[in-house]
């Protein structure tokens, strides 16, 4: 085996990038309108270092995940844990299409855009293991993972919603042509919260973009059987909307490109709905399977699986080779071994911090116990 | 210092001298921070089965929807059973329209659960978890609690019972280990109940079903699986509002509720063997309107009060029986009233065992109480 990836090694090395492509265009499904004439462009282009760069991206999530799911059943990380694999396309797709300093909010599912959005693989995982290496010192754990412009992370449903136009209406405010992309679930739409904020978005014309990343099931209930009309896109009523295709990484970054025009362009809030699918269960303690068949995994699996799908895009289109992308994957899988470790190993936040944080004061004061002889210093 | 080590620091170290640490960091963290004591199965009432806690309360509820034909169970995920199995045969045995899921809509819910309430069918409502009852908190407390008082008794909801998932489970972290019973507490025309046990648990389930208010009903959700007991297979009712007095005692009383009475239950035991003192343990059983008389008869005759809840400490529902019983018996107590109870942050992740008010704490206040 070593030898055979010796030569394969050789052999890529001695292909120069003139080999390769540059970037290639590739058409992509047109997406359903509401309220809209036009919609974003039948076709994408891809570059050669985006792909890898976005192949990347993905393939680490996807780890991620696992590793995560494998962290969990060794008792490791404890407490909830909500993966993402199978929707890496709509993270990856999303960011590719805003700016780093563009706002994004979204519900518990939030390891992905948590990576996206410029954490690392091992803060990521020390957080899950409730260590103090992780994004929110341990104290958060998987639902509240927090970075610069993304606001969580947010266990209650729909919960989120509200928040998301608050930050577009001080986008707005501050004038820096900030957008903020407010995520909610299939599930989450049908909280009244939300129908609240698409009124206040759309009567002041909030720069914000709502995106209800349709996984089909709310924990374990259908969409069927719990929404009275599946056409998310369409529930903004008087907000324009979009389904697009979340399985496909370009179809979901165009969209994307599309919608923040818009609301750059000062005409308020858009909805787009992008119809994903997740591997896993809801969280670890749902098998996944009881309230749809494995053949449904598999199938989505084989035919929608977004990382296969972009790598054999570029692979058919002669923008990167298959060895190159093995490369990548073994780069990924060391990556997060070397994360995991840290996650397991970096020690647990220390007392102190039980008490810290809990208002914003200065001087520290002091958190009443459990009875009146115990009590504990708020240093900050 | 890593949070473990400081704490075994801690009990090792100090004066409440040596006492049994788990061996291993599993072993540590999956340590439950009691013991589940099952009652004697009560005779009075028939056939015996052993059940837990949730078998218990899927029990009471085919009792309650086949004594009552307007009885409709309703909620996220009940049809198949449940996240919590509370409600597993219910839907294949009364039917669809009797036993059916709601969207993600907690606010909906109680709002739909007091219109059906209003008409005077039966609604059993059910909240995923108690930390998800609050975008419900205004139906409950300017709807549900208000109406009959607003109409002059023209109306009422009192066919309305909202049951819900109620404090910590070991991982549950912020949002899945909440016992928001003192935010309610504070609302005239509720009631509120929390059962420590699966028999418990049937007989004041069914008693709130049955109670002409609207009642909401916490199960704690760490002793869904761990409390078994012989409970009654027939119907039986606990009066609500009555606390139980379930060990007698002379130096100290000690009330709980929920989960927490085993915890106490612990406290009594080694209270007795390691200082001699003889404790009073009364489960509260329901908050709201809750039983002043059974408390402060008992602290009359010991003297000294201890209360304790996971809840955080600053208005926690102890602070108002503590108010309460400095009033009535100020001249009877021979020490402060003793708190033991969660700290004043949200309920930590990774913090939980350190959070708790465990037996050591309360055994700690105890002893301090003791000596004052």
């Amino acid at each position: 085996m070593g030898a055979v990836s010796e030569v394969a090694r050789v052999v890529v090395a001695s292909r120069t990038y003139a080999d390769f492509a540059s970037e290639a265009t590739f058409e992509i499904k047109k997406c359903d309108l509401h309220r809209l004439e036009e919609g974003p462009p039948a076709t994408a282009v891809l570059t050669r270092e985006e792909g890898l760069h976005y192949y990347k991206t993905m393939q680490t999530i996807r780890r991620m995940e696992l590793k995560a799911d494998q962290l969990y059943k060794q008792k490791i990380i404890r407490g909830f844990c909500h993966l993402y694999d199978g929707q890496e396309a709509c993270c990856v797709g999303l960011e590719a299409a805003i700016k780093p300093t563009d706002h994004l909010i979204t519900a518990y599912r939030a390891h992905g855009y948590t990576f996206t959005r410029g954490t690392s693989v091992r803060e990521i995982l020390a957080e899950l293991t409730g260590r103090k290496g992780g994004c929110a010192k341990g104290k958060g754990g998987s639902m509240h993972m927090y970075a610069k412009n993304f606001y969580g992370g947010n266990g209650i449903v729909g919960a989120q919603v509200p928040l998301g136009a608050g930050i577009a209406l001080a986008c707005k405010y501050f004038g820096k042509d900030e957008i903020c992309l407010t995520l909610y679930g299939d599930g989450a739409a049908n909280q009244g919260q939300v129908f609240e904020t698409y009124n206040m978005a759309a009567l002041w014309k909030l720069p914000c973009i709502f995106i209800c990343e349709n996984n089909r099931y709310g924990m374990g209930t259908s969409v069927e059987r719990a929404a009275a009309s599946t056409d998310y896109y369409k529930r903004g009523d008087y907000i324009p909307g979009l389904r697009i295709d979340g399985m496909d990484l370009l179809c979901v970054r165009e969209a994307t490109k599309f919608a923040a025009e818009h609301c750059r362009s000062g005409k308020g809030p858009i909805l787009m709905e992008l119809q994903t699918y997740r591997y896993h269960g809801h969280s670890m303690s749902d098998p996944g399977v009881s309230y749809r068949t494995r053949e449904e995994i598999q199938e989505v699996r084989s035919k929608s699986d977004p990382i296969t799908l972009l790598k054999d895009r570029m692979v058919n289109n002669n923008l990167a080779s298959v060895e190159e992308l093995k490369e990548i994957d073994v780069e990924v899988r060391k990556e997060i071994e070397e994360a995991a470790q840290f996650a397991t190993t970096d020690p647990e936040p220390p007392l102190e911090e039980l008490s810290n944080h809990i208002y914003c004061n200065d001087p520290p004061f002091e958190v009443r116990g459990p009875n009146q002889w115990i009590r504990y210093k708020s240093a900050c | 210092m890593g949070l473990r080590r400081a704490a075994v620091a801690a009990l090792e170290g100090g004066l409440l001298g040596r006492v049994p640490v788990p061996s291993s960091a599993a072993a540590w963290r999956h340590a439950a921070h009691f013991t589940f004591q099952p009652d004697p199965a009560p005779s009075a009432h028939g056939q015996t089965q052993k059940m837990n806690l949730f078998q218990s309360i899927t029990s009471a509820l085919d009792n309650a929807l086949a004594k009552d034909p307007t009885a409709v169970i309703f909620g996220e995920d009940v049809a198949f059973g449940g996240v919590f199995r509370c409600t597993v045969g219910l839907r294949d045995k009364y039917g669809k329209d009797r036993v059916f899921n709601t969207p993600l809509c907690e606010q909906g819910i109680v709002g739909f659960g007091i219109g059906v309430a209003v008409t005077g069918a039966t609604a059993i409502a059910e909240i995923q978890f108690a930390d998800y009852i609050f975008p419900a908190f205004d139906q409950i407390v300017n709807e549900a609690a208000k109406y009959r008082y607003r109409s002059g008794d023209l109306f009422n909801c009192g066919s309305l019972t909202i049951r819900a998932p109620w404090g910590c489970v070991g991982h549950g972290a912020l949002y899945h280990s909440q016992s928001p019973e003192a935010f309610f507490a504070h609302c005239p025309g509720i009631k509120v109940v929390i059962p420590r046990s699966p028999v418990q648990a049937k007989g004041l389930l069914l008693s709130c079903i049955e109670d002409k208010n609207p009642c909401i009903f916490f199960e704690p959700k760490i002793l869904y699986r761990a409390a078994v007991e012989q409970v009654p297979v027939e119907s039986y009712y606990i009066p609500l509002s009555q606390a139980e007095v379930l060990q007698e005692g002379s130096d100290v009383t000690m009330v709980a509720w929920g989960t927490q009475v085993h915890v106490i239950k612990d406290v009594a035991t080694m209270a007795q063997e390691k200082l001699g003192v003889s404790c009073e343990i009364i489960d509260l059983k329901t908050i709201l309107p809750w039983d002043t008389e059974t408390v402060c008869k008992s602290v009359v005759k010991t003297g000294r009060l201890l209360i304790s809840h996971e809840a955080p400490l600053t208005g926690g529902f102890a602070a108002e029986i503590s108010s309460t019983v400095q009033e009535e018996c100020f001249l009877n107590l021979e020490a402060p009233i003793s708190r033991v109870c969660g700290y004043d942050t949200p309920f930590p992740h990774i913090f939980e065992p350190f959070y708790i008010p465990d037996k050591w704490k309360c055994y700690d206040a105890l002893r301090q109480m003791i000596n004052y």
